[in-house]
């Protein structure tokens, strides 16, 4: 075999997406759970309005579980966006671009989700 | 070092001006819709978050959110943040069900076919029917 290190390494063989397609598949779970965890509140009986909108996210065991749901939903959405620059943007300059603008905006969507949690 | 640069297939994406001819399968109306509604909500989350913002921060926030539908916001009336709603409300159910049928294919091996076929159709049909419901209570 010749020389497969340092600048000629032959870049081949890394993990082929198999940690992407896993992660996207666990942090869909608990998205799905979180998801049923708030319909079951909100079916609950009692009138819909604030105090019990805003009873459902102000305890604790929900506070934590929806800031799990927050980060979950940062990397669940930034592979599946990164799969569809992979499949329709082919020139790298643009695509890289757009991976960029998604990292923004998913990093600041999640800063603000998890400030309004922070506060409640 | 030959073998491992051995020419890999290439697939290409159909071209843009065959979409419209290309029939799909509900299989592959299910997957491209997954799609379509995933991208819809990675642009609408500011909304989103909006939403969940001015819902829980106060009691005065959550007249806010409630009057944006109702009486509008601006020069947009109502309907139009209620026809935004309706639509994340399809995205997110389409986005579910069609991944709650991922995990189940994966988790159980069921890729026959055939319930590939009828669990498309279920996806479709489920999500429209849910969103109908839901939408029934946003509108009326």
């Amino acid at each position: 075999m010749a020389q497969n290190f340092g600048s000629k390494r032959i870049v081949v063989g890394a993990h082929y997406g198999l940690r992407d397609w896993l992660s996207q598949r666990v942090t869909a779970a608990v998205m799905a759970l979180f998801t049923l965890a708030v319909i079951v509140q909100i079916l609950l009986p009692g009138e819909m309005g604030y105090d019990k909108w805003a009873g459902i996210f102000s305890q604790q065991w929900m506070k934590v579980l929806t800031f799990v749901v927050i980060v979950s939903l940062l990397y669940h959405v930034w592979v599946g966006m990164r799969d569809v620059w992979m499949d329709y943007v082919k020139p790298v300059g643009i695509r890289l671009a757009l991976q960029v603008f998604t990292i923004v905006w998913l990093v600041g969507c999640a800063g603000w989700a998890i400030q309004v949690l922070w506060r409640l | 070092m030959s073998e491992t640069l051995k020419p890999r297939p290439t697939h290409r994406n159909i071209h843009i001006s065959q979409i419209v001819k290309y029939r799909l399968p509900p299989a592959g109306i299910v997957s491209i819709l997954h799609r379509v509604s995933g991208v819809g909500m990675f642009l609408l989350m500011p909304f989103i978050i909006w939403m969940f913002d001015t819902s829980v921060t106060s009691e005065i926030s959550y007249s806010q959110f409630t009057s944006v539908f109702t009486g509008g916001l601006g020069i947009l009336p109502g309907w139009v943040f209620k026809l935004i709603a309706l639509g994340l409300t399809w995205a997110f159910l389409h986005h579910f069900i069609a991944g709650v049928r991922h995990l189940w294919m994966d988790m159980t091996h069921a890729v026959t076919k055939e319930f590939g076929h009828s669990s498309a159709l279920a996806t479709l049909g489920l999500s429209l029917l849910l969103t109908a419901l839901l939408g029934s209570k946003l509108f009326f």
